[in-house]
């Protein structure tokens, strides 16, 4: 064991508390700032510690309506998490699948193909996107909001780079006792595949929670916006004060379902982080 | 790829790659094919019919002031983002790796602005420095300064680099952590048997067989900083004030949506995927011959 001194410890302590305050400042006056009154902001300072407006505000964040459906948007970001998630694990668990466990001509074609899309970040092709999305009439609709983002080359390799490493007797058996390739695929690679797919949806909701670019573009309607792109709406311009501690509480509404997810699942989302990288 | 081929089926194995393929061609490699065929277009003034141009569009776009001044804006911008948030993740990461007692408890706190959206990142950083009514600016005037990040393009700047930095510490955090721990212990012990100071140790073992690590987050911060961080300049600076803020992904959103000029942003979707590519090669060729001393 390197020997520490205490003096050192202590010192570690410290300076790993001072790098947390730094890290969770921003998020705890965003707190602060959504349980003060519109007169506490407008009035700087902030407090540093939260107001007795906590109810009132999320309430009215929450069911008030007036800037934006919260609620509704919220709803919006949940289904467009968890479609992207499952979208993506679905179709990456089959093709994965067929590339493995298949030999079939134009296999590299669709490797390579798949491959691609790591290139091609939703940001960099937006314009004909749009234009397809709105063409296919998914404009305000979430199967818009959801299919352009579910192709994902990395789900893709990392399933097939686990599949690789399931021993092939395994298949052998199971062809042997008659068994056809979607039903090995059920009761066999399902079940082995249980912990890296619920890794992968750990990420892939975090993904699909945050995206912004995407429905801002695709939702015109209030009614569909997700709730980190629907917050931007809120935001009071330079010149008028605004509500915002609504606004902050809309931003708290909107980080507490991915920080949940981190929390309490962190053994998944370490493993989904650091695998789905590779 | 590894041989390991069990079932034999003339249909069914593209049954299962189709969905993929089908999302793949319309979402993917249909815009691609549109970005590059309108970048080489010019559509007339009512949208009603379109020229062909050839590599006019790219001539006028690299001649353009404004979009090479984007290309310095991208390039210090993501240059500042991965260099402050990597040094500031790897810090808090040798602190972490080194105490014993309630590791998991500072672990979990420094990971979770993970699942806080570039977005609302800008949203909150805004909030605390919003010129008339923000927490920072506040005190900057006590102190005697006097910060409008609305007005003042350096300010802007720093806010945005900032916000998407704070965005990425835990990521990176996570990655040097998973590196050091990987670092076999018998090796810092003996050195330090031997002498070698914290520092030095640090220098001489940890920092170069982390190289991998710092390389592959080197790549990923720069790709994250490129495309990812849109949310962050359009809810803080919109690309303003001027121009100061306005990166290349950015200004192929305001020419194409905002400006409608799909011409020049076509051809600026085209430079991003050949940097893109570039990255993702860098990438690959990184993956297959680690970086090692």
């Amino acid at each position: 064991m390197v020997r520490n001194n205490s003096l050192a410890t202590v010192l570690t302590h410290v300076l790993l508390i001072i790098g947390i305050g730094i890290m969770c400042l921003p998020i705890w006056l965003t707190f602060v700032g959504s349980t003060v009154t519109r007169a506490e902001i407008v009035h700087p300072p902030l407090p540093l510690w939260p107001g007795d407006q906590f109810l009132t505000n999320y309430r009215e964040a929450l069911f008030g309506g007036r800037q934006a459906p919260v609620l509704q948007m919220l709803w919006n970001s949940a289904i467009m998490a968890f479609g992207i998630a499952v979208g993506k694990i679905a179709i990456s668990l089959l093709s994965a699948f067929a590339i493995v466990y298949f030999r079939f001509p134009g296999r590299q074609l669709v490797f390579w193909t798949i491959f691609m899309t790591l290139m091609l970040p939703v940001e960099v092709r937006i314009v004909p996107t749009y234009e397809i999305a709105v063409n296919l009439k998914l404009l305000n609709t979430y199967a818009g909001l959801i299919l352009p983002l579910i192709a994902s080359a990395t789900a893709t390799f990392l399933f097939r780079q686990f599949f690789m490493t399931v021993p092939s007797e395994l298949a052998e058996a199971a062809r042997i006792d008659g068994a056809g390739p979607m039903r090995f695929f059920k009761d066999i690679l399902l079940p082995l595949s249980r912990t890296n797919i619920a890794a992968l949806f750990v990420i892939l909701f975090i993904y699909g929670w945050n995206q912004y670019l995407w429905p801002l573009l695709i939702t015109t309607d209030q009614d569909m916006n997700t709730i980190v792109m629907g917050i931007k709406r809120m935001i009071p311009s330079a010149d008028d004060y605004g509500n915002w501690p609504v606004t902050m509480a809309t931003a708290i509404l909107a980080i507490l379902p991915p920080a949940l997810v981190v929390i309490f699942m962190q053994r998944l989302f370490v493993k989904g982080l650091i695998e789905s990288e590779k | 790829m590894a041989e390991r081929v069990v079932f034999r089926s003339v249909w069914l194995p593209w049954l299962l790659v189709a969905p993929q393929l089908i999302i793949t061609a319309v979402f993917f490699l249909w815009p691609a094919t549109e970005a590059i065929l309108q970048s080489t277009e010019l559509p007339d003034p009512f949208g009603l019919s379109t020229q062909f141009v050839g590599w006019d569009n790219f001539d006028y776009l690299f001649g353009d002031r404004y979009y090479r001044a984007s290309f310095l804006t991208t390039a210090i911008f993501s240059l500042s983002v991965t260099a402050l948030s990597m040094s500031m993740a790897l810090l808090l990461a040798v602190l972490a790796d080194s105490v014993v007692r309630g590791s998991g408890v500072y672990r979990t706190l420094l990971i979770w602005p993970y699942a806080v959206a570039p977005a609302i990142a800008g949203v909150m950083w805004l909030f605390m420095f919003q010129p008339s009514i923000g927490l920072f600016p506040y005190w900057l005037k006590v102190l005697g300064y006097e910060w409008n990040h609305v007005l003042n393009p350096g300010e802007a700047m720093s806010l945005v680099v900032i916000a998407s930095a704070w965005k990425q510490v835990s990521y990176n955090f996570l990655f040097f952590l998973a590196g050091m721990q990987a670092i076999p212990r018998s090796l810092l012990e003996a050195a330090a048997i031997d002498g070698a100071s914290p520092w030095h140790r640090f220098r001489t073992i940890v920092l170069p067989l982390l190289s991998p690590t710092t390389f592959f987050l080197l790549v990923i911060n720069v790709v994250y900083a490129f495309f990812e961080t849109f949310g962050v300049i359009h809810t803080i600076t919109a690309g303003g004030p001027g121009q100061s803020t306005m990166i290349m992904v950015y200004k192929v959103y305001a020419d194409g949506f905002v400006g409608q000029d799909l011409g020049s942003s076509a051809a600026q979707s085209v430079v991003l995927m050949l940097i893109v590519g570039v990255l993702t090669v860098v990438q690959f060729r990184f993956i297959e011959r680690r970086v090692h001393y």
